[in-house]
């Protein structure tokens, strides 16, 4: 009361909070709005420069020198097998190596070393795995520069990000649960199996999602990989020679007729909308087992 | 209306329990010697010996941090999940070490069963939270077995006239107070000798602590209890027997003090017991 000055500066603090209270809502939805906008602005491009080229050619045709005629069939079922194999071979090892980490070797000296360097992985340009990829698989394992290589160069790509998420949702569960069922009796085994893993799967799923978004839009492994952009056959078999969507982009892109950029505008919305598809199989799987989760 | 003192409503507390420490010929399920549990460097408690009697209630009280939930942790070798953790000397149940080598602490945590501080249920129906415990120990059981277990176990757990018609509901669907007898209801089902219960009613309102405490009292002829608590007037409530653990300069937790619960709260030995029962330190 007798201290006119603090009364004085305690207003102005007031008053400045409110102004931050006001202001900062205003600076986070500019921000929002500018990563919607650059979205929104991309979509659009590529809509209108080729929109007008989408056609069942583009999906049923073979690449050809004809802008007219080309398609990316063969890029298009490349990048299924590939992508599709790679995510059966990544989940499984992924969520395995989680379930260890988490729930088998927790807190021990091996566990946060593997942890901290499945991190590290994560953040290894993917061009390295291609080069893994060649050198390893196709040659010195003799897989040649085919579909299963290209999958198991993707999976090994794809492994550490998923992983990484699976730990993550292993590690949201809480220890209550754990306890709870250790304290009844149950062994690991049972615990991981009725207790943790109904409830993580959804969320190890969205990192499934994440690795297949990730696997589905790499060109730069698949192009050391693989090396041909220019397929003019369905792949047959695991051993046969592929292509996938994003390289026959850069193929198109790289061409110096206008056409053949409008075709790659009209192929990134054909990527899209695979990567949909692809995505919403995982999501309509991670809703069915929320809800089996929460009646079991 | 005369103001109560705070010993005259202990007193009346006091149930029927038993008014002296009993002859040592009654049989002891679980006894610990020389118990000594170390978290990375940080020793949490040392030189832990007392036994605990038969069905009865034996309560385990004191203040934040003197090891009461590491004792009973220890009990059914729950901190073998805790990482670092080391435990020191010998806990017997039933006169076999159970941190011998050769024993199988599934097995021990299937015979001396555990209730937490906070209710948690797992995320599945009513029915198959109970059903559980004898889902993993391998019960082979035909439905109507099954059916007749989980009933009974509600019925013990005071919880069956509440759920008999929702069986099939979520676990998640019941009151914190509900939750907390399902979690009791699911340990009785694997028929368990010994119940550790860890402050069972901390997170509860006054009703669902009274209905616990009761059901508490009505299974005792049954089983060993032994109950963490905090709260003292619960422990006079409930318990024949109460150890008073505390503190010492380390902070290691000590047991000073063990005997019937009338004794201790009507004439404690140590004169930390008496402070501590009577709110001036805790």
């Amino acid at each position: 009361m007798g201290y006119p000055i603090l009364t004085e500066i305690r207003r102005s603090r007031v008053r400045l909070k409110k102004v931050l209270d006001r202001l900062l809502p205003v600076i986070l939805s500019i921000a929002v709005f500018l990563a919607v906008a650059i979205l929104a602005s991309l979509l659009l491009t590529v809509i209108i420069s080729g929109g007008h080229r989408l056609s069942w050619n583009l999906i049923t045709n073979y690449p050809s020198a004809n802008p007219n005629e080309a398609g990316m069939r063969s890029a298009i079922l490349g990048s299924i097998y590939t992508v599709g194999l790679s995510t059966l071979i990544c989940i499984p090892i992924s969520m395995a190596t989680a379930i260890y980490l988490v729930e088998y070797s927790r807190g021990g000296k091996l566990s946060s070393i593997l942890s901290y360097n499945i991190s590290n992985l994560a953040g290894v340009p993917s061009i390295i795995f291609g080069v893994v990829g060649l050198g390893f698989l196709a040659y010195w394992l003799g897989m040649g520069r085919t579909i299963i290589t290209g999958a198991f160069t993707l999976a090994i790509l794809t492994l550490p990000l998923v992983t990484v998420t699976s730990v993550e949702a292993l590690k949201a569960i809480p220890d209550d649960l754990r306890h709870g069922a250790y304290a009844l009796g149950a062994t690991t085994f049972q615990v991981v199996r009725y207790v943790v893993l109904p409830r993580a799967l959804p969320m190890m799923l969205t990192g499934g999602i994440l690795g297949i978004s990730r696997a589905l839009g790499e060109a730069a492994p698949i192009l050391v990989v693989s090396g041909l952009i220019f397929i003019r056959e369905d792949p047959t078999s695991l051993f046969s020679k592929f292509t996938v969507i994003p390289l026959q982009l850069y193929n198109w892109i790289s061409r110096p007729q206008q056409a053949f950029i409008e075709l790659s505008s009209a192929g990134i919305i054909i990527l899209l909308l695979v990567l949909l598809i692809l995505n919403g199989i995982v999501i309509g799987l991670r809703y069915f087992l929320i809800k089996r989760a929460g009646q079991l | 209306m005369m103001i109560k003192s705070y010993t005259q409503l202990l007193s009346e507390y006091l149930g029927p329990g038993k008014d002296k420490m009993s002859d040592s010929s009654e049989p002891e399920v679980v006894k610990v010697e020389n118990l000594k549990v170390v978290y990375g460097d940080k020793v949490a408690i040392d030189g832990i010996s007392i036994s605990f009697k038969k069905h009865y209630i034996t309560a385990i009280i004191g203040p934040s941090g003197c090891g009461k939930s590491t004792l009973l942790r220890s009990i059914n070798r729950l901190n073998d999940l805790i990482p670092n953790a080391k435990v020191y000397g010998k806990v017997y149940f039933n006169g076999v070490d159970i941190y011998s080598k050769d024993v199988d602490p599934v097995f021990i945590r299937s015979r001396i069963s555990m209730v937490f501080q906070r209710p948690n249920p797992f995320p599945f129906s009513i029915f198959d939270n109970v059903a559980f415990g004898l889902k993993v120990n391998g019960f082979k059981l035909t439905k109507d077995e099954l059916y007749k277990k989980v009933k009974d176990a509600l019925v013990k757990a005071a919880l069956w006239d509440e759920v008999k018609d929702r069986l099939d509901s979520h676990a998640y669907s019941l009151s914190g107070g509900q939750q907390q007898r399902l979690c009791i209801a699911r340990s009785l089902a694997v028929d368990p000798e010994v119940l550790l219960l860890d402050e069972p009613t901390v997170s509860l309102d006054p009703i669902s602590t009274a209905r616990i405490e009761s059901l508490l009292r009505s299974i005792k002829d049954e089983y060993t209890i032994i109950i963490v608590t905090h709260n003292m007037l619960q422990a006079a409530r409930v318990s024949d027997y109460t150890v008073v653990m505390m503190p010492d300069d380390h902070m290691v937790g000590r047991i000073i003090e063990y005997g019937a619960t009338k004794e201790i709260f009507t004439n404690p030995r140590d004169k930390r017991t008496e402070d501590y029962i009577s709110g001036r330190i805790g």
